[in-house]
């Protein structure tokens, strides 16, 4: 029992960082309506950034954090700028495309950068683990850290667009671009905020990531982006508490049959449930059914 | 007739640029002037051609976004694999790979239809995303398979080789994430390019035929199609069960041009989707001859670029996203089009003169 108990927090866990990641996913799918597959390659970023600032500088970690959170904000909006605001009425196949290349690119800059070889992450985190259940369950530093800024963001940005302009702004543009630029919105500059949002979310991922998994390399960020991009249609593409519980839904399966059935099958069990969850509810748990018309 | 003559003309034109590009290998390959390095692409650059042909009819033909081809890739590279190991290695050489071929590309067919049952029921970005998924699954799943024969037949286990129990004289046939080992690695360039040819001429006819042009009309008007009484789900099947046994095709003359098969990330997963869709959208959707060049430019680059080492494949993705931005975004297409407007121009004022 306290065993489940241990993978089911871990699961959860792994699954807040997930739902971080697909934040920024389902934001910039519902307002750019792409698919931004360098999504997962601004983590990378993020992860080796704080490694430089923090490990290799010795600057305290919160100045890495914060470090990391810059540079990923700056590199999303140049992205956007340089890459996919040219291509904003073009088909949406030759923007997945040109994602395609960009997360090439990150991937290869970064290993030109940073160099081949793994590095291992030292943990930003500095909390001692707790003890649960008379000593049976332990609980990380790292999965209360990062159960917890999973809660904040997910508050922080329901409250964001909710409450201020922009965040109106934002749902006025993914509703309909054109009405919104008839009501005097400024649609170039909210999808920027939008790139900017999600880079800093990736950011933040980024750093939780490696330090629950100390390991750096270029395509660290590979796999937790397409794991995110399936939370994130798992829950409903463009929906936000979908894409929170898509995320957290996903690495509770993912840990939970890793320790029960098979490490290697892992994937394959978490795209199986995907698939099921798609043939039921074909526009994931939280999407918007959309009507057609002739 | 003239539309009749027009498609003819254009598929003409296809089968001749194959033809010249064989044409033009093998004088250089008999000469002795090709680098060992471009010699190891041959074989490659066939399966690249028929997997971007055959992602073309889902993409380009059917209008959907699959990125999960390489999964059937797999399925094909696996089914040639085994035959070749088990029943294939008494045959000569030549039936042993056309068996293989044909075996490939059935299982791969059924597993088109077993997979499009499902996936062929959602939409757009959502298929893509199931496809993807499909194309993982079936990498992973093969990665855990253990199988081996002896005198009472195939046995088959998820945990280790010694769970198999084979009796004696028995031998493992995949042995889990090490794969197939083993394989007579007889396939060669004319037997890919002859592979091509076919491929092509079932594409080509398909898009010409009257199930082609039912396929397209759904592409373009799904609900104008079926209200004219096109079975929607007949056609989308259609074309992605002939674009699965496609991939099982080239899947097997993968298999036939390695020594050992293994399903690794690097060439079944969704990066191998990926890097044939890229074929596909930069020879542009729907474009078969564009998908051909681009298969063959897109293979030869990176290797050509090997003098820069490192910065190789940070060039390739520069490459792709100017392309991508020349190609498609609305003010480049704008600009290029008002160059070619001003060349026309001048060159029709320098006629005027000179009469």
């Amino acid at each position: 029992m306290s065993s489940f108990i241990t993978y089911l927090i871990n699961g959860i866990s792994l699954g807040s960082v997930y739902a971080i990641i697909a934040l920024g996913y389902t934001m910039v799918y519902g307002i750019a309506k792409m698919l931004n597959f360098a999504h997962g390659d601004i983590i990378m970023v993020g992860g080796f950034t704080t490694y430089y600032i923090a490990s290799v500088m010795g600057m305290p970690s919160a100045v890495g954090v914060l470090g990391a959170v810059v540079v990923c904000t700056a590199l999303g909006v140049i992205i956007e700028r340089i890459a996919y605001k040219p291509l904003r009425e073009a088909s949406s196949l030759s923007v997945l495309i040109t994602a395609i290349g960009v997360s090439y690119f990150l991937q290869n800059a970064a290993l030109i950068v940073f160099g081949a070889d793994t590095k291992s992450f030292k943990s930003v985190i500095d909390i001692p683990s707790l003890s649960l259940m008379g000593g049976t369950v332990t609980v990380s530093g790292e999965t209360m850290v990062t159960i917890l800024s999973c809660i904040i963001i997910l508050i922080g940005l329901t409250a964001f667009i909710n409450k201020t302009k922009t965040g109106q702004a934002m749902l006025a543009v993914s509703e309909d671009k054109g009405a919104a630029t008839l009501m005097g919105i400024n649609v170039n500059r909210t999808i920027a905020v939008t790139f900017a949002i999600g880079s800093a979310l990736a950011a933040v991922a980024g750093v939780l990531l490696c330090s629950s998994y100390p390991t750096l390399s270029s395509t660290t960020g590979a796999m937790p982006g397409i794991k995110a991009f399936v939370a994130a249609v798992f829950g409903g593409i463009g929906s936000i508490p979908g894409a929170m519980i898509g995320g957290i839904v996903l690495g509770i399966i993912e840990n939970l049959s890793k320790a029960y059935i098979s490490s290697q099958l892992s994937d394959a069990i978490v795209f199986a449930v995907l698939i099921i969850v798609l043939l039921v509810k074909p526009t994931g748990l939280m999407g918007k059914k959309i009507q057609e018309k002739v | 007739m003239k539309n009749k003559s027009k498609a003819f003309k254009q598929s003409f034109t296809t089968y001749a640029l194959v033809l010249a590009f064989y044409l033009v290998c093998e004088i250089w390959l008999k000469t002795g002037n090709m680098s060992s390095l471009m010699e190891g692409l041959l074989v490659p650059l066939c399966y690249y051609m028929i997997l971007a042909v055959s992602l073309n009819i889902v993409v380009g033909i059917s209008g959907e976004l699959s990125l999960g081809h390489a999964g059937f890739m797999c399925v094909g590279a696996f089914t040639g694999a085994i035959f070749a190991v088990t029943a294939g290695a008494e045959m000569p050489e030549y039936l042993e790979l056309f068996i293989a071929i044909i075996l490939g590309a059935a299982v791969s067919a059924v597993f088109g239809f077993l997979i499009g049952i499902p996936v062929l029921r959602l939409r757009g970005d959502y298929l893509a995303i199931v496809t993807l998924a499909f194309g993982e699954i079936i990498k992973n799943v093969i990665n855990t398979i253990y199988l081996g024969v002896d005198v009472e037949g195939m046995h088959i286990t998820m945990k280790d080789a010694l769970s198999l129990n084979l009796g004696e004289g028995g031998k493992t046939i995949i042995k889990g994430a090490q794969g197939i080992t083993g394989l007579p690695r007889n396939a060669n360039f004319t037997i890919g390019i002859i592979l091509v040819f076919i491929s092509l001429f079932i594409v080509l006819n398909l898009i010409n035929s009257r199930q082609g042009r039912a396929i397209m009309a759904i592409r373009d008007n799904r609900i104008a199609a079926e209200s004219i009484g096109l079975s929607v789900s007949k056609y989308k099947m259609m074309a992605f069960v002939i674009s699965a046994a496609l991939a099982g095709v080239a899947g097997v003359l993968y298999a036939h041009n390695l020594a050992t098969l293994q399903a690794t990330p690097k060439n079944f997963g969704y990066n191998m989707s990926i890097m044939i869709l890229v074929f596909v959208v930069l020879g542009g959707i729907g474009n078969i001859k564009g998908s051909l060049i681009a298969a063959v430019i897109l293979t030869i680059l990176p290797e050509k670029l090997r003098f820069l080492s490192d910065y190789r494949m940070l060039i390739y993705a520069v490459v792709l996203i100017a392309m991508m931005l020349f190609n498609s975004a609305p003010k480049a297409v704008a600009f290029r089009e008002r160059l070619v407007e001003s060349i026309s121009r001048k060159n029709k004022k320098e006629a005027k003169e000179e009469a």
